[in-house]
């Protein structure tokens, strides 16, 4: 059992390297233009996910949007939201790979990858319980307590996101 | 550089705000994230007005509905965008002053500004000024276009800002 999870560690390591010295990782990185591209893309569908998400929860707290209800509001965006998470990941993927070891070590990088977790934890718990009581998420003018609480945890979780997302950018990760 | 920018720089750059600004080091990450964050919401507001207008969301709901719960979104935040801003300039501005992205940048800026206050000027007199007509559509999609289009320009110019080489030259 412990030899075996020590052997998982070691590939995960392992993983790292390989990442790091593929010849994708090495053309991002050592292109002058490459890296920035990508991180244009990364860039954009971050504002675009985390806008979309303010919009629903701005309207789960009760800040936006009142007039129409939540389950007309997420129906709308959601979908626009999943589609710029697509790129942000597919893009952050491709940056993460150019300096995989020193992303994997880096700070601020692992706290952005848990507090991803926790939003989308929120989010699945949130769809639970709508789903649990679905009519009273269909009237405008409504925000039942939970959606308010979700809103709320999700708004501070990507404000985080954001954050610990820019400082990464400012350590010099090799 | 241009040797009156270049004067403006030096000077901005050594006064007790920049000067603040420069030896705090967690000002401009900050700033940064502040910038970024309001840029969410400005994107996101003009992406759901733009694709309403092109018929892609909100299919639902009257155009009008659509630009009453976004528009002032686009203009509150940007003051935020303009304060944010401001505070990066003074804190660096020789990264910016002279940056052929940052120029490009406030050119679409002005651009899309222009583009977002006619769409608005449309609409505020008349509900159905953009359905009016065939013609008038096909106008209200193209703004629709033209604001998606800059909006994206902005951020790519914004963000390359940190890679534009000014060294030398």
């Amino acid at each position: 059992m412990s030899i075996s999870a020590r052997a998982d560690v070691m590939s995960f390591a392992q993983f790292l390297v390989w990442l790091h010295d593929s010849a994708f990782a090495s053309a991002v990185r050592d292109s002058d233009f490459l890296f920035p591209s990508i991180e244009c893309v990364h860039v954009l569908a971050i504002t675009l996910v985390v806008g979309s998400i303010a919009i629903v929860d701005l309207r789960l707290v009760g800040l936006a949007s009142l007039e129409r209800s939540v389950a007309a509001v997420t129906a709308d965006v959601l979908p626009f939201t999943w589609a710029a998470f697509g790129f942000a990941v597919l893009t952050g993927a491709a940056l993460f790979a150019s300096h995989a070891v020193g992303y994997a070590a880096n700070f601020e990088f692992r706290m952005k990858m848990l507090l991803l977790v926790v939003a989308g934890i929120n989010m699945l718990t949130f769809h639970l319980i709508v789903q649990r009581d679905r009519p009273r998420w269909l009237e405008a003018h409504m925000t039942p307590r939970p959606g308010r609480l979700a809103g709320l945890i999700s708004l501070l979780l990507w404000v985080a996101i954001v954050a610990f997302g820019r400082w990464i950018g400012f350590e010099h990760v090799r | 550089m241009n040797p009156s920018v270049q004067a403006f720089s030096d000077w901005l750059s050594a006064t007790p705000l920049s000067m603040q600004i420069q030896t705090v080091s967690w000002i401009i990450p900050t700033v940064q994230t502040i910038h970024i964050l309001s840029i969410a919401l400005v994107m996101s507001s003009a992406a759901m007005v733009d694709l309403r207008v092109l018929g892609v969301l909100w299919r639902g709901e009257p155009l009008v509905a659509v630009t009453r719960r976004f528009l002032p979104w686009i203009w509150w935040t940007l003051l935020v965008l303009l304060l944010s801003g401001a505070t990066l300039i003074i804190g660096e501005p020789e990264r910016s002053l002279a940056n052929p992205a940052f120029i490009l940048k406030m050119s679409l800026l002005a651009a899309v500004l222009i583009v977002t206050v006619v769409f608005q000027k449309g609409i505020a007199g008349d509900h159905l000024f953009w359905e009016r007509s065939a013609k008038r559509r096909v106008n209200g999609r193209l703004l629709a276009g033209l604001s998606l289009v800059l909006w994206v320009g902005i951020v790519f110019a914004g963000r390359w800002i940190a890679y534009v080489d000014l060294g030398a030259g």
